[in-house]
């Protein structure tokens, strides 16, 4: 039979990913000097693992790479070697470089040859170094079976004659003497001969222990390593002698008997020597996609805890039984309301909490995105020259994969810009008064149906003053204009706007911030920025659990529902008519706060017939979008709830100011209004045709 | 059938064994490391143990000592799943009362003649 | 009457397709028969009304729920620039599976009333002249004859494609 094992490459690409992440943690807390035993040895297990699974699933040069690392973790955690930073400093680059290479094999993509060759060397460098022994290749097993099998046919094929005496103790190894004459006898015409003589008197006979001595004859032409291997397991526990005799009939001793000869039973498998790696070039991925092959990447599956699909079953056959409850109730005689109604409580009851538990076999802990901001901060703040201590809090906090998997990048570079921008130069904190060591904090707590995340750092903080000045020369504030703090600070979102004086290759040329916003936004989400010039910024992101559901209020236009999402609702109001203020042939504007908001007459944009078009009759509701805000003129406020986001893209196409659709309650289609979407389709609508306005478009 | 107990701290390794056994006929019980394995194996009588050496929660070795200890697994074949090509493992496999080895990395095929050795 | 043109007439639903006969299902509009690929059809429902979607042309009606999935609603009628009517107890939704640049989409069309499925082989379709008619010739696949009764074929992949509805809205900055 011949089985695919590439069935398990998926299996063993992600244990191994995982692998690399407990090697790396591991690594990264590893005191150096006095390392701790069970830690080295987790490191060892995990490196252990790899190497076997990949000779195992084929990948040799994997196989080969990670030898060396198990090689060095083993005199570690032996203690024939010393635990010190430049070694794991090493280790922990022959992590990145398995990561490309594994990622490369799953993918099917190249990865960078010579800068794995570079780390290849470095880690023979190490081993060279740390020891007397120069670097074992593992191959000593087919060397050493190579010269077994020369001596043997240095001799004519004469019979083999051999003496098999096991030590009374043989079965408690589980041998069996029967097999392994049946597997002599497989190898060539033979006689076997039983010697009984060792037997004691039967009170004394041990039922457990081996007694029996065989000699056996054997054909000439079977190789003594073939001999050999049959009694490879048994070799400590029974006397073995081989004797050829000679093509003229003298008997010659074979090899002595009980050599250690290692041969593998499984010899073909093992590569002679250390393979070249493969110089396939490929572009440098080390600073994109690192973690693309830990939880999160491309994988359509997903680890569930147990706990939670017995938490689901659970629940579904309690909705079982308000099934069968209701179903009772239908009697076309009497009609009992009040159990109908307990019913349907407890039914209501039941698909809500069928429906959290279903999403969170979807969610993961935040940690498997967090966990790569150690090793990065690590690199980064070293590179920098600036010293900053990490601290994560709310690693624990779960969100669904798919959100997990999409803000890990965005994550990525709003470290990298704290790091970069934020955190300031030992020397420069010191003058300041402030610790030389900056901290940057990663926190993660839910809130509501969301998860918020935090970026704080005690750095610089945002500078208020070039933030407007740039934003003046960019012409999107007014020389006159003065912007209130919190809508200063936003101006770091726009596309191109970076005030790095010099453009660190660290975080890019100011693309980042607004891609990360646009990001966010694409998840349902809020991002917004708190700072405090000298003393440090915290960047503060919203997420919804879920990307298919969202909490929504719903909304009446005429005779239409629409559904706003909370996550957009700043606040709604009744019209003070006071406030309008109306702008010849342009849009009309709300004062709300010292701030002027364009007023949405949402009926007009949509082409709806209102109960009234006259503002003070109906409600403003305000909402926030891309940076802007607008009050929507609506006739009424409905309820809030929950909805399911359908894609309108499905089956049509996607339309200007709506960002889906749900199905209400009474299976009605609702469209969902897209806040910024509908602000920027209102500045269209009210736009005079004046090309030089171009200029100021977001 | 013959009950294999499979003995490794490896998904895919596990995965791949399993697979490879019950296409052949084998009952497979899966065990993730030593202490699960000595728990599953005092459960249920098996006839043949096939465990990676290096796991947490007990290692192949002591796997294979405990289970000598226990009178229905007194004269069970075992086999140690080993990357290691130096000695000192195999022996001191064998002083724990291991039968044999099988040294990764081995094909299915590779497996299934090793076991059908081992159960004649 | 060239009687080469006849076509077979099949009752609703069971028939065999024979040689290179397609199967149509036809329905009216306006006092005309027309026809579309039975193998597009998903599903017939009765008359719903329909969400509006903000800015689209007219005889886009809305959307639909159909058992979960947002289904767009195009009223034949008002698409062939016919004069619109109110629904009556024989107008129907037919569903249709459409293909389109972007992969296939699930669409219903508002018609009048269903009417039967026809096999008719292609060796019976003739031209479309040019009607000068409210019927723009790109989107019709060929006419038909069947019982003494002319059919027009639909090719509905051209007529939802042609008119751009299912492209996305231009950035208009």
């Amino acid at each position: 039979m011949s089985i695919d094992i590439a069935q398990f490459h998926q299996v063993f690409f992600e244990e191994s990913f995982e692998g690399l992440e407990v090697m790396e943690s591991g690594l990264l807390d590893l005191e150096v000097g006095q390392p701790d035993a069970e830690a080295i040895n987790s490191i060892f297990r995990a490196a252990h693992s790899i190497k076997g699974g990949s000779g195992t699933f084929g990948f040799t040069a994997i196989g080969e790479f990670t030898h060396l690392l198990e090689t060095l973790l083993d005199e570690m955690r032996n203690g024939t070697r010393e635990v010190t930073r430049e070694a794991v400093d090493v280790l922990l680059l022959a992590v990145d470089s398995l990561r490309e290479m594994l990622s490369a094999a799953r993918d099917g993509a190249d990865f960078d040859a010579e800068a794995v060759a570079a780390v290849h060397a470095k880690l023979e460098q190490q081993l060279a170094a740390g020891s007397a022994v120069p670097v074992t290749p593992a191959v000593e097993a087919t060397t050493a079976s190579a010269s077994a099998s020369a001596s043997a046919s240095g001799a004519a094929g004469g019979e083999w004659t051999i003496a098999f005496a096991p030590h009374p103790n043989l079965f408690a190894t589980g041998n069996d003497p029967v097999r392994i004459l049946r597997e002599l006898r497989a190898l060539g015409d033979s006689r076997v001969q039983a010697d009984l003589s060792g037997l004691p008197p039967y009170a004394e006979f041990d039922p457990e222990a081996c007694y029996v001595r065989w000699t056996i004859t054997l054909d000439g032409t079977v190789e003594e390593s073939a001999i050999r291997e049959v009694f490879e397991w048994v070799e400590d526990d029974a006397d073995i002698h081989l004797e050829r005799a000679s093509a003229a009939g003298a008997e010659v001793p074979g090899s002595a008997c009980n050599d250690a000869v290692d041969e593998a039973v499984a010899a073909p498998a093992l590569t002679v020597a250390p393979p070249p790696v493969e110089r396939r070039g490929g572009e440098d991925r080390r600073s994109g996609e690192r973690r693309a092959g830990a939880a999160g990447g491309s994988t359509s599956s997903i680890r569930v805890d147990i706990g939670k699909v017995d938490s689901l079953i659970n629940l579904v056959g309690e909705l079982v039984i308000t099934q069968s409850m209701l179903g009772q109730l239908d009697d076309p005689e009497h009609v009992d309301f009040d159990k109908l109604r307990e019913g349907l409580a407890q039914l209501e009851r039941n698909t809500r909490e069928l429906q959290e538990s279903v999403m969170r076999i979807r969610m993961l802990p935040i940690s498997f995105s967090f966990n790569r901001f150690p090793r990065l901060v690590r690199d980064l703040s070293s590179k920098l020259g600036k010293e900053v201590e990490l601290k994560i809090v709310g690693e624990q906090t779960e969100l669904d994969k798919t959100v997990l998997e999409k803000i890990a990048d965005p994550l990525v570079h709003l470290v990298r810009n704290a790091l970069d921008h934020g955190i300031e130069q030992p020397d420069r904190r010191a003058a300041a008064g402030k610790p030389r060591h900056g901290t940057l904090t990663l926190a993660a707590r839910h809130e509501g149906g969301n998860i918020v995340i935090e970026i704080s750092d005690d750095g610089a903080g945002l500078d208020c003053d070039r933030l407007l000045a740039k934003a003046r020369e960019r012409g999107l504030v007014g020389a006159d204009e003065h912007l209130p703090e919190d809508r200063n600070h936003e101006l770091i979102f726009h596309p191109g706007f970076s005030t790095a004086k010099e453009i660190s290759d660290v975080s890019g040329r100011g693309v980042g911030m607004d891609v990360v916003k646009r990001n966010i936004k694409e998840l349902g989400g809020v991002i917004d920025i708190q700072s405090k010039f000298g003393a440090g910024s915290t960047i503060r992101i919203r997420l919804p659990l879920t990307l298919a559901i969202l909490d929504g209020q719903l909304v009446r236009v005429g005779d239409q529902t629409y559904i706003v999402p909370l996550v957009s609702i700043i606040e709604s109001l009744q019209v003070d008519p006071s406030r309008i203020k109306s702008v010849v042939g342009a849009a009309e504007l709300y004062r709300l706060r010292g701030e002027y908001i364009p007023i949405v007459r949402l009926y007009k944009l949509f082409g709806i017939e209102p109960e009234s078009s006259s503002l003070e009759d109906g409600l403003l509701v305000v909402i926030e979008g891309e940076g802007q805000r607008a009050g929507i003129f609506i006739d009424e406020l409905l309820g809030q709830q929950q909805v399911v986001i359908k894609s309108l893209e499905t089956n049509y196409r996607k339309v200007d100011g709506i960002s889906g659709a749900t199905i209400l309650g009474d299976g009605t289609v609702a469209m969902i209004m897209d806040a910024g979407g509908l602000i920027a389709l209102n500045r269209q609508a009210h736009k005079p045709a004046n090309p030089s306005d171009n200029v100021k478009a977001a | 059938m013959a009950n294999v107990l499979a003995v490794d701290d490896s998904a895919s390794m596990r995965q791949m064994v399993s697979f490879t056994l019950k296409g052949a006929g084998y009952d497979v019980t899966e065990a993730v490391d030593g202490q699960d394995a000595l728990d599953k194996a005092r459960a249920g009588k098996v006839d043949v143990v096939l465990t990676d050496v290096n796991m947490p929660n007990m290692d192949g070795i002591e796997l294979i000592r405990q289970l000598r200890g226990l009178p229905q697994y007194k004269f069970t074949p075992m086999l140690l799943l080993t990357t290691e090509s130096g000695t000192d493992k195999k022996a001191e496999g064998k002083a724990a009362g291991a039968t044999g080895w099988l040294v990764k990395p081995f094909n299915p095929d590779q497996l299934l003649a090793t076991l059908a050795k081992v159960l004649g | 009457m060239d009687t080469s043109m006849n076509a077979q007439s099949i009752e609703l639903g069971m028939t065999d397709n024979v040689g290179n006969a397609d199967q149509y299902l036809t329905f009216l509009l306006n006092g005309e028969e027309y026809g579309v690929d039975i193998l597009r059809v998903q599903e017939i429902k009765g008359w719903m009304p329909t969400t509006k979607i903000p800015n689209t042309p007219e005889y886009i009606r809305g959307v639909m729920n159909l058992r979960g999935a947002i289904v767009p609603i195009i009223d034949l009628r008002l698409r062939f620039n016919m004069p619109a009517i109110e629904q009556t107890a024989t107008t129907v939704v037919i569903v249709l599976k459409v293909e389109s640049e972007a992969g296939e989409r699930t669409i219903g069309f508002v018609v009048d009333a269903v009417s039967e499925v026809y096999n008719v082989s292609a060796e019976h379709f003739k031209a479309a002249p040019d009607f000068g008619s409210q019927v723009h010739t790109d989107f019709i696949r060929a006419l038909a004859t069947v019982d003494e009764k002319m059919i027009i074929l639909l090719d509905i992949d051209r007529l939802v494609g042609s008119d751009g509805i299912l492209q996305a809205p231009n950035a208009s900055h």
